[in-house]
């Protein structure tokens, strides 16, 4: 009933580890899936779709299509970095919508804190075959100070605050201290985060998200297998993608590839941003979340820093309950990737099965929204519109 | 005042940009021009971004540009200046800012280009307040 969806969101798992140390990365993958399996009331033999990211063991999703005995007959690994499990839940509706499976496994899963991985480098790969390494590498850009110049961008242009970015850490925090998982459970304030040292101007550590390991895995399946398990089946209502980059020397650090994917997912839900009850947004960093919420068009371009303040994105508080596990700014960023637990927590949402402190009333309506790469270079985007099922 | 600065590390240069190098090693910042549509893009490529065209030329950039934006690395070892500059040409590239005091460095300020030696002798276009 309600509106049509080409495909639903029938389990979701997020692994409960933070610091994988007795566990490699192939097992902690088949236990991502095991468990979304287990969600949805599925078994392995009924996965015919699998999606995965570039990062995975092996050659796209070879190896880990052996390691879990999984017989396919559609396979995607297409890499965008953190944004690629929100990018492979469209690619799986419209894998289903084709008909060419029905029933979609997607697995995340990696140990960057057992592996002692302090901090982020730009990607350095392939040596001399990366055509833009020469123009950047000798300039030591890490993920830090590259976040770092949007921030400062987006303060230049729209004056935009410390204090403001603060507010998405501190709303973040207020849900943190409901989940006892949580990297970080303290709840935070504005001056605490604006008095944390700071890393690259003008982003503080409290403006970072948390390095952690775990992972997490979704079913999508088709309409006539979801209505065979019951009503916590999620709608997919739209989706898009779209890639950021520096367009030749000619680009502008305030805007994200969301201004595009944004748009696209809410054309095809017939959505626009104030029917969504809740919204998971990728939250790398702060500027992250404002930029975000910026371009899926939550409020005009450079009003963000006002829209994010007094409290606007905690649940039960404000206009736009966002992260309401924590987010990766204060729960979890399972490998450096935080799309798959943005699209775990919506789909909470829209069960009713969130922690009663955040849940979001009749949650009907719910955003999540992946950002890949770096927001100041190339960058995936992807964006789902999710519908409880009578939605 | 000045900084510290640390060891660069060598640029990747291949048959696309040597000529890139070449011209830093003399002291010029060359960038490339399309000549079917007249856009000049960076980083430098055989094929133009904006329209694909192979016709593409160098030229001597004038080396002045503004500060587009800026991040201080306070957490390495030695502290550094990320930039983009947007140069008075019109594209904006990645560079770092020396020569200047931290906290002397804001988002519109004038710059020029300077050169730094790498790691194997190359050398890095890197800018300074003007």
């Amino acid at each position: 009933m309600g509106r049509s969806s080409k495909a639903y969101i029938a389990g979701a798992f997020e692994h409960p580890t933070r610091k994988a140390v007795d566990k490699t990365i192939a097992q902690l993958h088949a236990e991502v899936a095991l468990g979304a399996l287990q969600d949805a009331g599925l078994t392995k033999d009924d996965v015919d779709g699998y999606f995965c990211d570039g990062d995975v063991p092996g050659l796209g999703g070879l190896s880990m299509a052996e390691y879990m005995g999984l017989n396919l007959k559609y396979i995607d690994s297409t890499e965008t970095g953190g944004s690629s499990y929100v990018l492979h839940v469209g690619h799986a509706v419209d894998a289903i919508a084709a008909g060419k499976c029905s029933v979609a496994l997607i697995t995340l899963a990696g140990r960057p804190k057992a592996e002692g991985v302090v901090s982020l480098a730009a990607r350095d790969g392939d040596g001399g075959k990366l055509p833009e390494r020469g123009f950047e590498i000798p300039y030591a850009p890490v993920i830090t100070n590259m976040y770092g110049m949007a921030a400062m961008r987006h303060m230049y242009e729209y004056g935009t605050t410390s204090e403001q970015l603060a507010w998405i850490k501190v709303a973040a925090s207020h849900h943190a201290q409901h989940n006892e998982r949580a990297v970080l459970r303290d709840v935070v304030t504005v001056e605490d985060v604006v008095n944390s040292p700071m890393i690259s101007d003008p982003l503080h550590r409290l403006d970072c998200c948390v390095i952690s390991d775990g992972g997490g895995a979704l079913i999508i399946v088709s309409p006539e297998i979801a209505k065979t398990l019951g009503d916590r089946c999620v709608k997919v209502l739209g989706s898009g993608t779209s890639i950021g980059h520096l367009n030749g020397g000619k680009f502008d650090l305030t805007y994200t590839g969301a201004a595009v994917s944004g748009p696209i997912a809410f054309e095809e839900a017939g959505l626009k941003p104030a029917d969504i009850d809740y919204a998971s947004i990728y939250d790398s960093f702060t500027i992250t979340v404002l930029e975000t919420i910026e371009d899926l068009g939550f409020c005009a371009k450079g009003d963000g820093g006002k829209f994010v303040s007094d409290g606007n994105l905690i649940s039960g508080v404000g206009k736009l309950p966002f992260n309401t596990d924590g987010g990766g700014l204060c729960n979890n960023h399972p490998s450096n990737r935080g799309g798959m637990t943005k699209v775990v927590e919506a789909v909470r949402q829209l069960r009713g099965e969130a922690h009663p402190a955040v849940q979001v009333p009749d949650c009907t309506l719910a955003l999540a929204h992946g950002t890949g790469g770096q927001i100041s270079a190339r960058h995936g985007s992807a964006t789902v519109i999710l519908g409880r099922n009578d939605a | 005042m000045s900084n510290p600065e640390r060891t660069y590390v060598d640029p990747s240069i291949n048959m696309e940009t040597e000529a890139y190098w070449e011209g830093t090693a003399q002291g010029k910042l060359l960038l490339k021009r399309c000549c079917s549509c007249g856009e000049t893009h960076f980083y430098p490529r055989a094929i133009c971004p904006h329209c694909l065209s192979s016709d593409t030329e160098w030229f001597e950039a004038s080396g002045k540009g503004k500060i587009y934006s800026y991040s201080i690395m306070r957490r390495a070892k030695i502290p550094y200046v990320m930039a983009y500059v947007t140069l008075d040409e019109g594209i904006t590239m990645m560079t770092n800012i020396v020569e200047s005091d931290f906290d002397d460095v804001a988002v519109d300020k004038a710059v020029e280009v300077t050169f730094r030696k790498t790691e194997s002798d190359h050398s890095l276009p890197v800018f300074r307040l003007s």
